[in-house]
This record gives structure tokens, C-alpha cells and sequence, in this order.
């Protein structure tokens, strides 16, 4: 079969890369099991934390499980198959491939992040659609801008430690909007800036995916 | 040095011309003569042959002199519960005028270098970065020292001085990033990369989500600014001299730097 258009290009290094998670499911189940012995342990140390303290608990588990997630996208793959990707796509089909598929394993990630902590660290929520809304908004967010430092971070000799260095940084803004839009999921609060709040995030998005498209083929031109 | 028409000294003493005419107010019939004054003797003395390329160093020194002695000396509006400690503004805000320039030209050389590959921006960028961040720390050390004083603690939960704090580390990171590479060629593109992406994420960070929130400085969204209080004009006559001195003044230091790293790296740039 003929692959020739950009879609098609794309559309096959999605599947590609979810054909082989799921061939190799250890990393998919190794995070899940990161993400349910990181909630038990607050769970154990806290029980149930009241609504502020659930919401920073519940980012902050975000956080982590996104930055385990999306590292491996760029470091398990060895130089030689990049090396082949980048004769036969073009790096910015390779890096929307890459951002759709971590988009992909961040969203589910982050509902059972959601599950996880709904039922061991008690359900505070007055919104759950609103609040879920806002986990795949959230998830959407991380995973973008991770993937893009992971592209980085992946050319300095593998430094995942340089990946938190960089990111941490980097993502605090976005994190201190997504908390503060969540709000209104536990308390009902009057929040006049909220669909600014919104518009800046998806703002956020949008240019991070912008600058991953600008960029990414200057990173890959070894 | 370049024969341009764009030289710094050009740049920096039109703009004092400029802040000193518009400085006079009421008393332009002062103010204008000086200013033009200034403008004359500058470009008959360049006519003349007088090497001039380092008239903004002297420039410089002299407004950042003129910004200690007067802004320790000048009568002060009371605004708030500011009192004495105004002052401040002449010193607090030019450091952020400076490391926003910085950035800027740090920026604007990531973004030649990706177009060009040549090492020399790479120098040009990372020096700015770093000389950035060290007005960025001056500039916090500065606000913080403020905020003791007047809103009670060091740091306080006020939007931009959390926001900052936070792209300080954005720009620590970066200058981290570039210590983990040994090829020279990789390091100075993949921190290019770097730079662009942080420098955007950075506008947002500190010009919009500051302005959405109410915040303890003065001319934010509940607090008026200064500059309705000052009704003599007495800190508005030294805050804009003390603006382009502390900037001239950044920018020399990342000339030095430059110059420095350019030596350290003569063998790969000539070799």
C-alpha cells in the first residue's frame, strides 16, 4: 500500500507506535502501576485529603505519570530506526505523529489517573463531567509541551533528569491555570476570568504545537 | 566596528535627547535647547573624526551616576505605604527593562543561528542569556527587598513575583542545558531550540497570567501606579535616565562577555 500523503504518513506512525505499546506492554502497565502505587501511597499517608489538597495531590500525580509517560517516546527508540524514520518521513509528520500518539497515551493515562484517585482518595467533585473535561484538557496540555522537551532532551545524551530540569520550569504556568480552572469542580466559586483562563491554555497548546512543527526539523538535522 | 548608521551610540544618545526634551514638561523651553544641544555636539564631534563608537559606555556612566546621586537625593512622593523606600523604582524596574532586552537579543541570535549555523551567534545568544539572568536575579533581590519592607514578606504570593521567579528558572535551566553537551555544534543548536521555545512560553507566563490576577504591585488591576502620584515629576526625571543607563549598562557587560567567550573559543572559530 502506497503511503505518499502527510495524513497517511502520519496516520501510520500512529499506529505503528500504539501496535507496538500494546506488543510491549510492560511500559504501558509499568506506568499504570506507577500511577496506582503513587495514589495509594498518599492515600496511605493521607487518606481522604479534603477538595485544595486533592486537587494539588491530583496535578502533581499528573505531573509525574506525563513526564514517564511521554520520555520514552524518544528514548526507547534507538539511533539507527530514527535514522530510518528520517529517510523516509519528513521530520514534521514524524513530530505531529508523535505529539497525536502521546496526546493518545496521556488521555487515557490521565482517566485512570482520575479513576485511581476517585476511589482511593475519595470523590470531593460537585462537576465530574466539568472536571473530566478539564483531566483531558490537562492531559492534552503535558503531553504536548513534554513532547517537545522530550525531542530535546533526547539529543543531550539521554538525560531524562534534564527533561525535569527544563520541563518543570516550563510547565508551571500551565499547571497553576489547570488548578485554578478546577476549581469551580469543587467549590462553586464565582470566577470571572475563567473562559479567559480557557482561551489561554488552548492559546498555549496551539503555540506549543506551532513551535514543535517550526522546530523539530532543525533538532533532527544530524 | 561597523560603519552603520544603527550604532549603539547613535541609538542611546538620541533616545537621552529624547527623554531629556520630553523630561521638561512645563519647562520645555529648558529641556529642548539641551537636548538639541546634546544631538549637535554629538554629530558635529562624529563629523569631526572623533572616534565615537564608545560614547554610550561614557553615556552610561555618567546617567547611572546621575541615577544614584539623584535618586538618593531627590524629594520623593509619599504613595502609600511606600514612604522612603520609592527610591527603589530607579533601581528595581531598569533591571527587568534590561534582562527583557537581553533575552530579546538572545532570541533573536537562537533564530540566527538556526538560519545561519554559525558559532559566532551561538556565543552571541548564550552570553545574553546569561548576562539576562543575572539582571533578572539583581532585579528579583531588588523586588524582594522591596516586598520586606512594604508588603511585609520576601516572598509573597503576589502573581509576578511568582511569575518570575518562575522564568528565572526557565533561563537557569537553559544555561543547565548547555553545560550537558560537549559537542559544541549540537549544544549550540539544540539550546537554540530551547531558547526559542522558552522565550515563547515566556511572554504569556509573565505579560499576560500576571495581569489576569490581582497583583500587590502598583499599577496592576486594583492599585493605581506611580505615576499619578508623582506629581512633581521628581521620580519620572530620574526613573527614565536610570531606564536607559542600567540598560546601556547591561548591554556592555554583555559585550565583555562576549568578547570573553570569543576568545576562549578562538582556536574553533578562526581554526
Amino acid at each position: 500500500m502506497p503511503v505518499n500523503t502527510a495524513i497517511q504518513q502520519i496516520w501510520f506512525l500512529v499506529k505503528k507506535d500504539l501496535v507496538l505499546e500494546w506488543r510491549q506492554r510492560h511500559a504501558f502497565f509499568g506506568i499504570l502501576i506507577y500511577v496506582v502505587s503513587t495514589v495509594f501511597v498518599i492515600q496511605l499517608m493521607v487518606h481522604q485529603p479534603e477538595e485544595k489538597i486533592w486537587n494539588a495531590l491530583f496535578w502533581v500525580v499528573q505531573l509525574f505519570v506525563c513526564v514517564n509517560a511521554v520520555a520514552k517516546s524518544f528514548l526507547q527508540e534507538s539511533r539507527g530506526r530514527l535514522l530510518y524514520y528520517y529517510s523516509i518521513v519528513h521530520p514534521r509528520n514524524f513530530i505531529i505523529a508523535k505529539l497525536l500518539y502521546n496526546v493518545v497515551l496521556m488521555i487515557i493515562m490521565s482517566l485512570i489517573t482520575l479513576a485511581c484517585s476517585v476511589a482511593l482518595l475519595g470523590n470531593p467533585l460537585i462537576k465530574p463531567l466539568y472536571f473530566t473535561g478539564i483531566v483531558v484538557l490537562g492531559g492534552v496540555s503535558l503531553s504536548l509541551l513534554f513532547t517537545m522537551l522530550a525531542a530535546i532532551a533526547a539529543q543531550a545524551s539521554q538525560n531524562a533528569a534534564l527533561m525535569a530540569i527544563m520541563g518543570f520550569p516550563l510547565i508551571l504556568p500551565v499547571l497553576m491555570l489547570l488548578a485554578n480552572i478546577a476549581r469551580s469542580a469543587f467549590v462553586t466559586v464565582l470566577q470571572p476570568g475563567l473562559p479567559r483562563m480557557f482561551l489561554l491554555l488552548v492559546g498555549m497548546d496551539i503555540l506549543t504545537i506551532a513551535l514543535a512543527c517550526v522546530l523539530f526539523p532543525y533538532l533532527w538535522k544530524d | 566596528m561597523k560603519k552603520s548608521w544603527l550604532s549603539i551610540s547613535n541609538i542611546a544618545v538620541i533616545l537621552v535627547s529624547v527623554v531629556i526634551a520630553l523630561l521638561g514638561k512645563e519647562s520645555m523651553a529648558i529641556s529642548l535647547p539641551i537636548a538639541a544641544g546634546l544631538l549637535v555636539v554629538y554629530f558635529i564631534l562624529k563629523r569631526m573624526g572623533v572616534p565615537m563608537q564608545n560614547a554610550w559606555k561614557v553615556l552610561s556612566v555618567l546617567l547611572l551616576l546621575f541615577t544614584i546621586i539623584a535618586g538618593f537625593n531627590v524629594k520623593v512622593p509619599s504613595i502609600g505605604t511606600n514612604g522612603q523606600t520609592s527610591r527603589n523604582l530607579v533601581f528595581h524596574v531598569p533591571m527587568w527593562i534590561a534582562m527583557y532586552t537581553l533575552f530579546t537579543i538572545s532570541v533573536v541570535n537562537s533564530l540566527r543561528y538556526l538560519a545561519t549555523n554559525d558559532l559566532r551567534k551561538d556565543i552571541l545568544a548564550s552570553s545574553a542569556g546569561s548576562v539576562g539572568v543575572l539582571f533578572g536575579v539583581m532585579g528579583f533581590v531588588t523586588g524582594s527587598l522591596w516586598a520586606t519592607y512594604t508588603w511585609g514578606g520576601t516572598i509573597t504570593d503576589d502573581p509576578k513575583q511568582l511569575s518570575t521567579f518562575i522564568a528565572l528558572l526557565i533561563y537557569l535551566a537553559y544555561l543547565v542545558l548547555r553545560m550537558s553537551f560537549t559537542d559544541l555544534d549540537k549544544r549550540a543548536r539544540v539550546s537554540a531550540i530551547y531558547n526559542i521555545f522558552a522565550f515563547a512560553l515566556l511572554i504569556p507566563l509573565t505579560y499576560i497570567i500576571p495581569r489576569m490576577q490581582d497583583s500587590l504591585h502598583p499599577g496592576s488591576a486594583s492599585t493605581p501606579g506611580f505615576k499619578s502620584s508623582d506629581t512633581e515629576h521628581t521620580l519620572q526625571l530620574v526613573f527614565y535616565p536610570a531606564f536607559i543607563g542600567w540598560t546601556l549598562l547591561s548591554i556592555w557587560i554583555y559585550t565583555l562577555r562576549v568578547r570573553y567567550k570569543r576568545l576562549a573559543l578562538k582556536n574553533i572559530l578562526h581554526g
